[in-house]
């Protein structure tokens, strides 16, 4: 297991090594310059110049690069230069948003998708069952940035239930905070759950269909018993598996719903950098990013070793 | 007093004291006020950045110069009590008020001046107004309370200058920090700032002057349109000074809630054109382009009925303003004849960049329709500003572009050499030459007429409309400024009714 | 031959029809294609013609879906947009199967540190956030429909790469394999003698699910501004136009998200229904 582990660990640091390049070249090409952005229209060129020269901007690609590098390693991501501060501080800023969207919409994914999925895969055939693939076909052919405009609508504007959007801080205490991303998260979470509900179903019945199911119930084990003891424990691997996807894509690729929210999340704030050319924001944020991914799905691979204790020993091998 | 008796006393003051309670708990609720704005500011140093929507955070309500600019454009003391002017016009002395300290305890006073508009004029400052300081000859501090400045030579407009956000007076010990964390004198200081969402202003309770009556102000960040209308419908924005959805005004004039102020703005909004590049030096093919241009339905459908169809580069506002808007009366046949004469008669292909904002996007939609009838083919290529200043302002790498022009009274930049459009006219220049000798104000008014009438004569650019500005809030806010002689959001008067 | 998995051509189509999700989803995609490609030579109105004295009508007799703020017919646009839709998503599929299926069979025949290689680069694509991507790429080459056409293709590649390897990897295990590996054929024959026959059906498969995920990625990116520009109509992007005219035209918005959620539905349905139909052994109730 610790081979497996640390073959892993290694092929992510190349991974991280390679995302670096090309996050870095691709930013080289895009065209428009920081410091012409910032300064506006009306900007001399020798204002513009000695903006350049104070971010460092005039420096050659490597050098810049292999300061990036070298300054990432030690923890240090830079400093933006539109806002000035340290993109850690900026990373921090907005991770208190999108991190809290991401597990509110996979907790709401989750709490309606595994029930119900299970549920579905219990009575299989049924017209329960039925209806619930029909729904969540619907669910997954929805786009959740559709979802969410008409959620806005409704619940906000005609009903006034919850805000529009916004993101009050956390300081205006932790229930109004939850409460504007209360609606970001069911657009975000309910196409999810869509998806999740029929891993889920599919999985268990996978699982079900499997001799040493049988033979449990062939041992007198009773329906229900067999499905709770053995049955959801051993289909969690692809539920698991989807989790982590999801988490992974919610944390990043929330962009659309952020807009559509006004959230001052992370995906907006790398949409915004780019627009401004911040790429020191861009650059550093993406990466951060890749490598938490990256941790998810080592994560997510030793969920795997703790479900699944085949694994384990053909993993220890 | 008996038992009974005091009961009743007790009893019937606290129904007294109810309303009352009422009332200031509903009159608490109504002391801080949501601004929403369209861009965030990248920082908050007035001195250090050209974007309007620093000035529009912090002008006045957190930073203050010696003089500031009133909401008809007036000028108006601020951290200078009076001023008196030499005879020639060249030497301002300042009175400065006593008692005036900065919002982390400083003392404010002469060498906080000097130190300024040093700092603004100095050769490695990034101030993006640093011609506002170019005529000053010496700063001197007479006593901490009089500063003494002198010109190089007598300029009419220095008052209104020192009013700008560029010129506002900043603390040495904490002007290194003002990006973040702004110090300045006024009766906001600043209280937080949660980047990608919003800006907190609080009071400044030992401020020098009135008491504001807003105990908090915050600038909400709202660049969707569709956002905005949903915050504003929602009551979680009480005002937009300039709101960014023109679609929606009619339905937020209709409800009752809001108050919907239209304003006109400097913006003349062209169609900006390539005048050195082929087949567009032709000015055939420049008029034809005018002939084709249907103006009224480019307001309407791109500005949903807002703004003022402009036949010229002037403000229609502006009593030197010559209306020009029939010399190319839509006329498709015509347009038709003069590209063919051109030797264009089928017609040929170009591009139009457009910048982000909708009256150039969804203009830029509706010209590539009205030109195709006249046989140009249109490719819209949408561009960032980060590509489009680069690209198309200063690489004048473009045929056709659209863009708002909201400096006032810009008409100079036709004689301006390189300029964008890459338009040259003796006569033109001849005109504004005459112009700038002239002392006369109907003589300058004149020839401003003249200059207006060659550039559309010329057919220069694509002369659209004027853009208009609607500010929408909060029926029950009083003191907002209707009409924006500067870049400000000026919350000093604010209050809310009730 | 090999012991081909593919039933023969008619038998298919009796299975196929029988399908309910099948029949729906060929139903609803037929419709739609069907659509798009009379848009080619007819549409009720020209989507490039504005009427801005028309604009923001109600759904009526003259115009099915009403019309936008232009004065635009939105059934037109539909019927146009659809187009886009498709051919974007299409040609994503195409470059997620054309570089994905060599590089996953690839990968499979020749094992070992190639193979680790390779599935690591699909890793890397993997680790990126797709919609993050997609912004960069289109900000390094501009908007666009060909852009958005690389941006979502890229992240196809990784999906059908590891499809193909895997069932590369399975089907070289087999006996029918072995057996040509006795006689003497090379790798590369074999997989294409062999393997990509065999795995052919999953990869139709998988390929009707992209091109499903396909259409929303599209309408997504043009929502923001990078897909598909003006004046060529596309879903997302009137969905964006809609946005603030929700509350006075609801029509604006409720149209091109039906057009979406109605083309992907019918998409998976298809996807389903093939999945059954194709590979029976397949068929036990997955997603």
């Amino acid at each position: 297991m610790t081979l497996v582990l640390t073959r892993k660990l290694l092929w992510a640091i190349v991974t991280l090594i390679v995302a670096s390049v090309v996050v870095f070249l691709a930013l080289e090409i895009v065209p428009g310059d920081p410091a012409q952005v910032m300064l506006g229209i009306n900007a001399t060129d020798e204002a513009v110049e000695a903006l350049r020269r104070s971010l460092g901007l005039n420096r050659p690609p490597l050098e810049r690069y292999l300061s990036w590098i070298s300054g990432m390693i030690v923890g240090d991501f830079g400093k933006s230069y539109t806002y000035s501060v340290p993109v850690w501080e900026l990373f921090i800023d907005r991770v208190t948003v999108s991190l809290p969207l991401a597990l509110l919409s996979l907790f709401i994914s989750a709490a309606i998708a595994i029930p119900v999925g299970v549920y579905a895969a219990a009575r299989r055939g049924s017209a329960a069952d039925t209806g619930i693939m029909a729904i969540s076909q619907l669910g997954i052919a929805v786009p959740n940035f559709w979802l969410a405009l008409l959620l806005v609508y409704v619940m906000a504007i005609w009903l006034q239930l919850v805000p529009a959007g916004g993101f009050p801080g956390w300081e205006a205490g932790v229930l109004n905070g939850l409460q504007s991303l209360l609606l970001p998260a069911i657009a975000l979470g309910l196409p999810q759950a869509a998806i999740l509900s029929r891993v889920t179903r599919s999985a268990l019945l996978e699982t079900l269909g499997e001799d040493y199911i049988r033979t449990a119930r062939a041992k007198g084990l009773s329906r229900r018993a067999t499905l709770w003891k053995h049955a959801l424990r051993n289909s969690m691997i692809p539920v698991v598996t989807i989790i982590g996807l999801q988490f992974a894509y919610l944390l990043a690729g929330t962009i659309i719903i952020e807009n559509v929210f006004y959230l001052p999340g992370l995906g907006r704030l790398v949409f915004q950098a780019i627009s401004l050319r911040d790429l020191i924001v861009v650059e550093s944020i993406v990466m951060i990013l890749v490598a938490t991914i990256i941790i998810i799905n080592l994560l997510v691979d030793l969920a795997y070793f703790w479900i699944d204790p085949r694994l384990r020993r053909r993993g220890a091998r | 007093m008996s038992k009974l008796r005091r009961i009743a006393v007790a009893a019937l003051m606290t129904t007294a004291l109810m309303p009352m309670v009422e009332a200031s708990t509903a009159l608490a609720a109504k002391t801080s006020l949501t601004m929403g704005m369209v861009l965030e500011p990248p920082h908050l140093d007035p001195t250090a950045g050209a974007p309007a929507a620093i000035d529009e955070v912090v002008y006045s309500n957190l930073f203050e110069g010696l003089t500031r600019i009133g909401s008809k454009g007036e000028v108006l003391p601020g951290l200078a009590e009076r001023w008196d002017v030499s005879e020639d016009g060249k030497t301002y002395t300042f009175h400065l008020r006593k008692g005036v300290k900065f919002h982390d305890g400083t003392d404010f006073d002469a060498s906080d001046v000097k130190f300024s508009f040093d700092r603004a004029r100095a050769e490695e400052s990034t101030n993006a107004q640093k011609g506002l300081f170019a005529g000053i000859e010496n700063i001197e501090t007479v006593d901490p309370a009089t500063v003494k400045i002198t010109l190089k030579s007598a300029a009419g407009s220095f008052l209104f200058n020192l009013g700008w956000g560029d010129a506002v007076i900043v603390a040495p010990e904490s002007a290194e920090g003002n990006k973040a964390k702004p110090i300045g004198t006024g009766p906001f200081k600043f209280g937080n700032w949660v980047k990608g969402a919003s800006v907190d202003l609080v009071r400044n309770d030992a401020y020098w002057g009135d008491k504001v009556s807003l105990e908090k102000a915050t600038f909400r960040f709202i660049s969707d349109p569709a956002a905005a209308l949903s915050s504003m419908l929602a009551g979680d924005v009480d005002a937009f000074a300039n709101f960014p959805a023109p679609e929606s005004i009619p339905q937020l004039k209709a409800d009752p809630r809001f108050k919907v102020v239209v304003g006109s703005t400097e913006g003349e909004t062209i169609l900006t054109t390539n005048n050195t590049k082929p087949p567009f030096n032709d000015v055939r093919v420049r008029r034809a382009i005018a002939h084709a241009i249907d103006r009224q339905a480019i307001i309407d459908g791109a500005m949903f009925g807002l703004g003022t169809p402009i036949g010229t580069h002037f403000a229609p506002h502006h009593p030197a303003y010559v209306n020009l808007v029939d010399r190319y009366p839509l006329d498709l046949e015509g347009a038709k004849k003069l590209l063919a004469e051109a030797g264009h008669p089928d017609g040929f292909k170009a591009t139009l960049k457009l910048p982000p904002p909708s009256y150039a996007r969804r203009g830029g939609e509706i010209i590539a329709a009205q030109l195709r009838k006249i046989g140009i083919e249109l490719e819209i290529i949408p561009v960032e500003w980060g590509v489009w200043v680069p690209e198309v302002f200063k690489g004048k790498d473009f045929d056709l572009t659209i863009v708002s022009h909201t400096e006032p009274q810009d008409i100079g930049i036709y004689g301006k050499e390189g300029y964008y459009f890459n338009y040259t006219s003796d006569a033109f220049n001849d005109v504004m030459a005459k112009m700038n000798s002239e002392t006369d104000e109907a003589k300058r008014y004149g020839l401003m007429g003249e200059g207006q009438k060659i550039i559309t004569e010329d057919a220069v650019n694509g002369y659209l409309f004027q853009l208009a500005k609607a500010g929408v809030w909060n029926a029950k806010i009083n003191g907002l400024w209707e009409n924006s002689p500067i870049q400000a959001n000026d919350l000093t008067g604010v209050s809310w009714s009730d | 031959m090999t012991p081909d998995l593919a039933p023969p051509a008619q038998h298919f189509w009796s299975r196929a029809l029988a399908n309910r999700s099948f029949f729906v989803g060929f139903i609803i995609t037929a419709v739609v294609v069907m659509m798009a490609a009379v848009s080619y030579v007819w549409t009720p109105f020209d989507v490039t013609e504005l009427n801005i004295a028309g604009k923001l009508k109600a759904p009526s007799t003259l115009h099915w879906f009403g019309t936008d703020h232009f004065g635009r017919d939105i059934f037109s646009m539909i019927m146009v947009g659809a187009r886009n839709s498709i051919a974007v998503a299409l040609v994503a599929v195409i470059i997620g199967i054309g570089i994905g299926v060599p590089v996953g069979c690839w990968a499979a025949a020749r094992g070992g540190f190639l193979d680790e290689a390779l599935m690591r680069g699909n890793d890397i694509i993997f680790a990126f956030p797709a919609l993050l991507s997609a912004v960069m790429i289109t900000a390094v080459f501009g908007p666009g429909a060909i852009n958005a056409i690389i941006a979502i293709g890229i992240f196809n590649i990784p999906v059908f790469a590891r499809l193909a390897r895997g069932a590369a990897l399975a089907l070289w295990t087999r006996e029918f394999i072995l057996a040509a590996r006795v006689a003497g054929k090379g790798r590369a024959l074999i997989t294409a003698e062999h393997i990509v026959p065999n795995m052919a059906n999953l990869i139709i498969v998988q390929g009707t699910v992209a091109f499903a995920l396909g259409i929303i990625q599209e309408a997504g990116l043009a929502y923001v501004g990078l897909g598909t520009q003006p004046p060529f109509p596309s879903w997302g992007k009137m969905l964006n136009e809609a946005q603030t005219m929700m509350s006075f035209a609801p029509h604006m918005a409720i149209v091109p998200g039906l057009a979406i959620v109605i083309t992907v539905l019918g998409l998976n349905l298809l996807g389903d229904g093939l999945r059954d139909v194709l590979d029976p052994h397949l068929s036990r109730e997955r997603t």
